[in-house]
């Protein structure tokens, strides 16, 4: 009694803490709750941060460009003489004017301020006729043609040093073949027009006076004493009327030359030999009427931008001609205005350029993409000059009511556009507009190839024929598998093929671009006899069997064919290599892949689509069979007894009541085999050459979209356009596969209901 | 008769099964091509001497291991421009390892069965092991101390061996001092050089903390003389001996025992003498590091750095995925939302890995990892710690890569839990957090487990993300040391897969690194085999359990 008293006492002593307790007991539940319903979320957060983040990284690929003033000033020292053209840094900081007097300007970009003044060593009594730059602008060599035949050349420098952790950037000029002015025309006749351009060892100038154009090139030669170098003097005279010359340029190689002259015709002159210049092309390269006003090298000169009177420019670039003989040819054009365009700057380091018409409108373009990417007006007076600074994010417009605009360029990815990705390009030098792809390469003139074309074409081609391996051999199998195979065969059949899917695919791989490649190479006729004579020994055997006398066939159980056929498709198999050999030497006179080359013109590469359909096959059955064994295996079982009930053959019931209930699930099975063989990405990796070409020949190889993010994205720059479009890869992997994936999963979820309900 | 047996069908019903056969003959024998030609790398070939007539009409000895033999069909054979007799129906080529790359310039070469004039097996053939320029091939003749021979004739080979294992111990402790000890001082030298770095950007760099550096600095270099003058006097050591052979063209070749692993007489060896060579190149080829551009040696930095991110990995993964699948099972009410999540579940699932790699690198590496650097480690600017692929990412990556494997699994085993159980802790006055942590989960775990598996095994064999996210061909260092803080999250790791691909198709001598390329792709695929049948076994034991349960 007195016990239960204690107890009675002590628990109600307890009663406080037993609240307490209890407090903390549902406190703890429901934070529990919050953290679990918080981390179930969380996996659809996770996906969508995946998919936005793809999105953020792809999406300023598609940002339109901008341009806006930053500030207008008068011209700065505007009574040392009429600007020539104008210059700018790669910082934006520092500006430079070149005037018709011989002075060089430096001021500040942002607000014209004066910061230096130069004078270029002219002869007493000379002036200056002509001056021109040489290309790529960047290395900043200008040169003056004077009224007594003589040249000289300078160039302006910018070094930037770092004093207390800030940058100063000091101008210079310098005259890399000294300061005594080069005699180009003996007679004195002033050089009217002039190009140049300043080699290691070698100088060639192009300078037209009234009557003759002539070449001349000057040799460095180091003299064995001192530093003291000589230059010697080589030149020749162009055979050709030099009156309406306009404009003349020569390319960074030094080995081409161009001639345009007032009634629009361009001519195209090869002076790699500098003594003996060789006319190669005379062509029109504006509508009749029309007259050429600008002229300039795309960045890599290997295509001229031609600007007319009637506001077109247009893009030539040397292609090799039917003949196999390069000329020139006009790969596409720009409607920039219905104004002359007056001058066209390009970028220095992408295809892009700059235009600005006679009204004071301005525009930049990409040529590869053929995008539009800004147009603005900059003045209400004509511009005078203009120049779009190194790294394109600037520019300077000089206009004729003596003012001086700067502008800032937003213009990150001009390279890329709907057609640029998806449909033919032109590309500088190529025969005929194709799909590239061509990311990179060791120059800085190069003429990136973002096209996706032939990566997605690749991708489609190697899960096709992953496809049509995997698709008859899955489907077959998980018939016969949830059908007509013994429940203890099943057993460990099913799980036998499914660990092929766990498989690390970098095993396929290597076992296909080491092994399956060269064995392939070799027994070609091997395999496809055997794609002839496995199927026709398996039923042959199959009738064999038919007709040995029951008391044979009785002592194998029902349900185990499968296994019975191991060794006879062994033989079939062995049998087809066999007599392969003879065969091929009989009907092909030699080998098979010798015969394709020849006959068909197919030919053969190592690592093709033949082995990628192997061994992504190999990879995708499993997924494929998994899947439709269970569809299949889960129709419920009144439907096939009833069927059967009826006196339908177990193959007329598989084929009319099963396959069809199950059809469905064999759709997702199929969609969820596609997207893993879209997505692979080892494989391909190893058993193709990865050459992204578009050809549909199983001999062939491809490249992948993820082979091409593999092989890639560990060296492409971040936030690049290459990265960007990298990413876009990856997005639309990740599009594709979304889009099957939920496609099969929701006609997975209808088949579950539907079959719960019958 | 046979129309009728058509129109049953039957056929199609041996053509399907014909199918599974199919599927069950290739599986098989990619795994036998694989455990075949892996497994075979470790015996001890026995080396052969043959007479071979070459092109020009000479007579050469070649000696080497027989590794492969192609027969070509006549036909092909002529038109890739062999020339065979009439009456010669095929041509047998067999590829021998000659070894002896310092002196021939390969390693491989083919030769044709026909010139082929005698063969024998001379039981004093030796092969050396070198730590460069691959195996050497030919007969031992002398073994010389500081250039002058100390032993030649009979007693030569146990001369060699004695000194082998005393070079063999010698090069060991310089392996020791080099990696472990100096490494370490030099691991210490960046640590202060950064601490400096780090003082410095706070401004609490004074003569205070100089002077503490500098005995720091002191004593580390203290160790540093020590340790080299060990050094010294260790290499000083292993070049004292060397060995003298002939090879095929009797040119005599002088190797030093301080390049060599090991030199065998495999004519000589009986099978129990091979067996016993065969466990000790395997012991080797799992715990040594990679020689000679990964093409030689063990690889074990690849297994200890797939272990690593695996482990990493299931920390990661493992509390997320059942925390969804609970939520999912146990919490959420079924409707929209968990048919949502579902899909979303299987869309990760389907999602092809490299894009996670993308995601990875740009994400985690460049976004997460720069930002990092950026608020802790400023001091090591501009070379980046997190900012760099690495062990961590590589981690994370995996395990948003396994998430939708753990959640289907827990999901399944909380399915089968029997209502009842759950019903009747409930009554018992439990809460529902309580019911799940003492009752549900730990009746699930099993499944748990077999998720966690084969998250794993999917993580230990995929490549394609890690080439993004922080796997390298050759990494100095193990993510796990004896230097502070230990286990080194930023660091960049080796993998077996990804070694896989290296190897065979990123060498140079792809022909030499063949078998360990066959040999590691047997041990990877052992491991994921062997986890998959761990977890298929966990299930369907759990799946009786519960059945008996039921009943």
């Amino acid at each position: 009694m007195s016990e239960l008293n204690n107890s009675i006492t002590q628990s109600s002593l307890n009663t406080a803490s037993t609240t307490a307790y209890e407090k903390w007991r549902l406190l703890k539940d429901a934070i529990m709750r919050r953290a679990v319903v918080a981390g179930g979320l969380s996996v659809i957060f996770a996906i969508v941060v995946i998919f936005f983040y793809l999105l953020y990284v792809v999406y300023p690929l598609f940002l339109s460009a901008d341009a806006e003033p930053v500030a207008q000033y008068s011209i700065p020292e505007e009574n040392e003489g009429k600007t020539l053209f104008l210059a700018i840094e790669e910082q934006n900081e520092i500006a430079a004017r070149f005037t018709d007097t011989g002075k060089v300007i430096f001021f500040e970009a942002k607000t014209g301020k004066t910061l230096a003044q130069k004078t270029i060593l002219i002869p007493e009594g000379a002036k200056i006729v002509s001056v021109a730059q040489s290309s790529p602008v960047s290395e900043g060599a200008v040169i003056y043609g004077l009224s007594n035949g003589q040249a000289v050349i300078i160039k302006q420098q910018y070094k930037v040093t770092f004093v207390n952790d800030k940058r100063v950037i000091t101008p210079s000029l310098k005259y890399p073949l000294g300061e005594t002015p080069l005699v180009i025309d003996d007679s004195g006749a002033a050089l009217e027009k002039i190009a140049f351009k300043v080699g290691e060892g070698s100088t060639t100038i192009v300078a037209k006076t009234a009557a003759t154009i002539r070449i001349t090139s000057f040799e460095k030669e180091q003299s064995l004493f001192g530093d003291e170098a000589s230059l010697t003097r080589t030149d020749s005279v162009l055979d050709m009327p030099a009156s309406h010359i306009t404009d003349i340029l020569v390319d960074k190689e030094d080995r081409n030359l161009f001639l345009v002259s007032d009634d629009g015709q361009l001519s195209f002159i090869d002076i790699s030999k500098k003594n003996a210049p060789e006319i190669k092309q005379h062509l029109n390269v504006v509508e009749a009427g029309q007259k050429i006003t600008s002229l300039s090298f795309l960045t890599g000169d290997l295509s001229l931008m031609i600007g007319d009177s009637s506001g077109l420019v247009s893009q030539w670039s040397l292609v090799k001609d039917a003949l196999n003989k390069p000329a020139f040819q006009r790969i596409r054009a720009f409607k920039v205005s219905d104004k002359p365009v007056i001058a066209i700057n390009t970028e220095q380091r992408r295809k892009g350029f700059l235009t600005v018409d006679a009204a004071g409108e301005m525009g930049i373009y990409h040529s590869t993409a053929e995008r539009e990417l800004i147009k603005e007006k900059i003045s209400d007076s004509a511009p005078l000059s203009t120049i779009l600074s190194p790294r394109a994010n600037a520019l300077l417009l000089q206009s004729n009511d003596r003012k001086i605009h700067f502008w800032k360029v937003d213009n990150e990815h001009p390279e890329v556009s709907i057609k640029s990705m998806w449909q033919k390009v032109w590309y500088e030098s190529y025969a005929k507009p194709a799909y590239i792809w061509q990311s990179s390469s060791a120059s800085n003139d190069f003429e990136p190839k973002y096209s996706l074309t032939p990566l997605v074409f690749g991708t489609l081609k190697a899960s096709f024929y992953a496809m049509l391996v995997a698709i008859p051999l899955s489907l077959m199998g998980a018939i016969y598998t949830a059908y007509f195979m013994s429940p203890q065969m099943r057993i460990y059949t099913k799980p036998a093929i499914e660990i092929m899917g766990a498989l690390p695919t970098v095993i396929l791989g290597f076992l296909a671009g080491l092994w399956l490649a060269p064995f392939i190479e070799e027994h070609l006729s091997g395999l496809f006899s055997m794609l002839v004579v496995v199927p026709i020994g398996v039923v042959l055997f199959a009738l064999a069997f038919q007709n040995v006398p029951e008391k044979f066939r009785q002592k194998i159980p029902e349900g185990w064919e499968g296994a019975i056929l191991i060794p006879v498709i062994l033989i079939a198999g062995w049998i087809a290599f066999t007599i392969s050999v003879p065969l091929e030497t009989a009907l092909f006179h030699g080998t098979l892949r010798d015969w394709f080359k020849s006959e068909l013109g197919i030919g053969y590469d190592q690592r093709n689509a033949l082995v990628v359909g192997f061994a992504m096959g190999f990879a995708v059955v499993p997924t494929i069979f998994s899947i439709s064994e269970d569809a299949i295996f889960s129709v419920p079982k009144h439907l096939t007894v009833g069927s059967l009930a009826l006196g339908a053959t177990p193959w007329q019931t598989m084929i009319r009541v099963v396959l069809l209930t199950a059809s469905p699930g064999i759709f997702s099975a199929i969609m969820i085999g596609f997207g893993r063989a879209i997505g692979e990405t080892m494989i391909v990796l190893m058993a193709t050459g990865n050459t992204p070409v578009m050809d549909l020949s199983v001999f062939q190889g491809m490249r992948t979209l993820a082979a091409n993010i593999a092989v890639e994205m560990p060296e492409s720059e971040v936030d690049s356009t290459h990265y960007r479009v990298l990413f876009l890869a990856a997005l639309v992997l990740f599009m594709f596969t979304f889009v099957f994936n939920t496609l099969a999963e929701v006609v997975r979820q209808k088949l579950r209901e539907k079959y719960s309900s019958l | 008769m046979i129309k009728l047996w058509f129109k049953s069908g039957s056929p199609w019903i041996w053509l399907n099964a014909a199918a599974v056969s199919t599927c069950l003959i290739m599986v098989v024998g990619v795994l036998g091509l694989v455990a075949a030609r892996g497994a075979g790398h470790f015996w001890a070939s026995p080396i052969v001497s043959m007479s071979y007539q070459e092109d020009d009409g000479q007579v050469k000895t070649i000696i080497g291991e027989h590794v492969d033999t192609t027969v070509t069909p006549a036909a092909m054979a002529k038109s890739t421009g062999y020339k065979l007799a009439d009456n010669e129906d095929v041509l047998i080529q067999y590829l021998i390892k000659t070894g002896n790359r310092d002196l021939t310039g390969a390693d491989f070469r083919w030769i044709q069965e026909r010139h082929v004039k005698t063969q024998t097996t001379p039981a004093d053939m030796i092969v050396v092991e070198r730590r460069e320029w691959g195996n050497f091939y030919g007969q031992l003749t002398a073994v010389k101390e500081d250039g002058k021979v100390i032993a030649s004739g009979e007693k030569v080979w146990n001369v060699l061996q004695e000194r082998l294992k005393s070079a063999l111990t010698l090069h060991e402790q310089i392996t020791h001092l080099e990696k472990k000890e100096i490494g370490a001082i030099n691991y210490g030298f960046e640590q202060l050089r950064l601490k400096q770095k780090s003082l410095e950007l706070k401004n609490a760099w004074n003569a205070e903390t100089v002077k503490e550096f500098a005995t720091k600095k002191a004593a580390y270099d203290v160790d540093y003389k020590r340790y080299q003058a060990q050094l010294a006097e260790l290499y000083q050591k292993i070049r004292r001996d060397s060995l003298v052979a002939t090879t095929e063209s009797g040119a005599e070749l002088v190797i030093p025992l301080s390049k060599v692993v090991e030199v065998t007489q495999p004519n000589k060896m009986g099978t129990f003498a091979k067996i016993g060579h065969y466990f000790k190149k395997l012991g080797d080829f799992l715990s040594e590091d990679p020689r000679e551009a990964n093409t030689e040696g063990g690889i074990f930095p690849a297994i200890f750095g797939t272990i690593m991110m695996v482990i990493m990995m299931s920390i990661i993964v493992t509390p997320f995925g059942v925390i969804a699948a609970v939520y999912l099972r146990e919490y959420a009410k079924q409707g929209f939302t968990t048919r949502l999540i579902r899909i979303a579940v299987n869309n990760l699932a389907g999602v092809p890995s490299i894009v996670y790699g993308v995601f990875g690198l740009g994400f985690f590496v460049y976004i997460l990892g720069g930002n990092i650097d950026s608020l802790f480690f400023p001091e090591s600017a501009p070379a980046p710690v997190f900012g760099t692929p690495g062990l961590l990412w590589a981690s994370i990556t995996l395990a948003l890569l396994t998430l939708p494997v753990v959640i289907v699994s827990t999901e399944e085993g909380l399915a089968r839990v029997p209502k009842a159980i759950r019903e009747g802790s409930l009554a018992l006055g439990a809460t529902k957090i309580e019911t799940l942590w003492r009752t549900v989960l730990p009746m699930a775990s099993p499944a748990m487990m077999t998720g966690l598996i084969l998250a794993v095994a999917r993580a230990a064999g995929e490549v394609a993300p890690l080439m993004l996210v922080g796997v390298v061909k050759l990494a100095p260092t193990l993510p796990l040391d004896g230097n502070y803080p230990f286990l080194h999250l930023d660091r960049k790791f080796m993998h077996l897969g990804f070694h896989i691909y290296d190897v065979g198709f990123q060498s140079p001598n792809v022909e030499a690194a063949r078998p360990l390329v066959y040999a590691t792709s047997l041990l990877l695929v052992l491991v994921i085999i062997g986890l998959n049948l761990a977890a298929i076994l966990i299930r369907n034991h759990l799946r009786e359990k519960y059945r008996a349960l039921e009943g």
